[in-house]
């Protein structure tokens, strides 16, 4: 287990209150250490995506404050790679210009931006596919491509929004094993977003559970398992019992709405 | 059964390719034989209804004239769409840039869409001295609006979630508009295209009729007034064959160019094996 060395983003406080009126996010605190592996998890409508898309500064939080450490707040967006739970590839344009699309918008030449794209392809194991267009792919590798698109800026945070949620079981354990081993390799930070307790546990180092709307984080579990995890991890008795503790505090977050 | 089944597709798959020339060629050839034998046997005279070889020769041999008019046509139609396009697509474009823009301008292109243009036409042709600009201002009414509302249409369907990864990247306006909008937009503008290449040709012939200018520089539909006037019914039915074949071939033209522009990509143009 890599250690948390420090602290990479700060949510303090977060208020998120929609045009329509409703209330997504309410007294939001989250901490996200550099090189960890936090999952969001919650129910659907939890506001989970909400607090990824504020991280990102897709929308602004109607009060309360996020902040990046250790460097100037604009900078920070350019280190940000996002991946949405669709694909969202530009059908006109083939595999490398999907993925070269973050690097043209800061006016990189094609030709200078080249071997970037093609490491990143290499890292999701799409090399040879570049001239593809993404009707030719089957879900996985157009999931593939989203995540080779937010990594060619080389982001220092990777923000996934459910990335998986929509793919088979098969194709969702290879891409969950291919991307654990990535973050493992690469000292990145990854929020991972997701409402599956069994992938969290699988995946993170750390895990935040979330209420039902308005959303907060009721419960942080420490996943104190080593990398590369496998599936003897899978398996064991203790991947089981993190399950249980996770679900039971999910159910709590749940119930808590309710009662 | 599992390997007769797709032969079996395969040959009605056959049989429904050759369906699709075969058919309409029977029915047309029929129905040319029938207007033929209609004028034959109640001997309806030339002037009334001319047989379909008697429309063929008159083709023939007025070719001389029809062809400068075809061709004084032929450049009302393009150079009205040309307009139409670069108008069109530019109002689009301004559209999109602002939803102020759009709700001030968008009634009055209705307005000009839905008044019939041979309502205008005359008034057109007293305002503007150049008749030649008369008919290209005709032409471009009518093309000029499928170009836009589909264009405007377009340019504010890209993928929602494109447009945010794009504000993610710090993308301006510009580079938002030239790398989605516009590749997004264009089967829509191309659908617009198709139809208004067809429009343009019915509005230079209605606005030729409107116009009914005689001489050199006259096109198609003169043609077929001046036939008119001399119970020259032959001539007439040339001409229309002209009109008609002229926009058969504008349409195929568009809707080959919107194929080989969206077959890398578009459920339009995707050719599907299942």
């Amino acid at each position: 287990m890599r250690p948390t060395r420090r602290s990479l983003v700060r949510l303090s406080n977060i208020d998120k209150r929609f045009g329509n009126g409703v209330l997504a996010l309410q007294g939001l605190n989250l901490e996200i250490g550099e090189h960890e592996f936090l999952s969001l998890l919650g129910p659907s409508g939890c506001g989970k995506s909400t607090a990824l898309r504020l991280i990102a500064e897709l929308g602004e939080p109607t009060s309360g404050s996020i902040d990046w450490m250790g460097r100037d707040e604009r900078s920070s967006v350019h280190e940000i790679g996002f991946v949405f739970q669709e694909p969202t590839l530009m059908p006109w344009a083939n595999v490398f210009d999907n993925v070269y699309l973050p690097l043209r918008l800061k006016h990189i030449s094609r030709s200078k931006a080249e071997p970037d794209v093609e490491s990143s392809l290499a890292m999701v194991g799409l090399t040879g596919f570049e001239k593809s267009y993404p009707r030719e792919l089957s879900g996985g590798m157009k999931m593939r491509v989203s995540i080779a698109r937010a990594l060619v800026t080389r982001p220092r945070i990777l923000l996934m929004d459910e990335p998986f949620a929509a793919l088979d079981e098969i194709t969702r354990l290879k891409l969950n094993n291919d991307l654990m081993d990535l973050w493992h390799r690469q000292s990145w930070t990854v929020v991972f977003v997701t409402h599956s307790v069994y992938e969290s546990v699988y995946l993170s180092s750390r895990i935040a559970v979330m209420t039902t709307r308005p959303g907060r984080v009721m419960a942080e579990h420490r996943v104190n398992m080593p990398y590369p995890r496998t599936e003897d991890y899978r398996t064991s008795g203790l991947y089981n019992d993190y399950c249980r503790n996770v679900s039971r505090s999910l159910a709590r977050a749940m119930g808590e709405e309710e009662a | 059964m599992s390997e007769e089944a797709p032969r079996q597709r395969d040959r009605s798959e056959r049989i429904e390719r050759w369906a699709r020339v075969i058919l309409p060629a029977t029915i047309g050839t029929l129905t040319l034989v029938a207007w033929d034998l209609v004028v034959r046997i109640n001997q309806i005279p030339h002037f009334i209804l001319p047989g379909p070889l008697l429309v063929a020769q008159s083709l023939w041999n007025d070719w001389g004239t029809l062809l400068p008019a075809l061709l004084v046509t032929l450049r009302i139609t393009f150079s009205a769409l040309a307009v139409a396009v670069i108008g069109g697509v530019g109002l689009a474009i301004l559209f999109a840039q602002s939803k102020w823009v759009e709700i001030s301008f968008f009634p009055y292109a209705v307005v000009l869409q839905v008044t019939p243009i041979i309502a205008i036409a005359p008034l057109i042709l007293i305002y503007v001295d150049n008749t030649h600009v008369a008919l290209l201002i005709c032409a471009w009414i009518v093309a000029f609006f499928p170009i836009l509302s589909n264009t405007t249409l377009g340019l504010n369907s890209a993928d929602h979630n494109l447009v945010n990864l794009f504000q993610l990247y710090g993308a301006s306006r510009w580079q938002m508009l030239r790398y989605l909008r516009i590749p997004a937009a264009m089967p829509y503008f191309l659908g617009g295209l198709r139809i208004a290449g067809g429009l343009s040709l019915i509005g230079s012939v209605v606005a030729e009729f409107a116009a009914g200018t005689a001489g050199q520089g006259s096109g198609l539909a003169f043609r077929i007034l001046e036939a008119g006037y001399r119970l020259n019914i032959p001539r007439m039915f040339a001409a229309l064959v002209l009109i008609s074949v002229t926009g058969i071939l504008i349409f195929m033209f568009f809707t080959l160019l919107s194929h080989l522009a969206l077959r890398r990509w578009h459920e339009s143009a995707v050719k599907r094996e299942n």
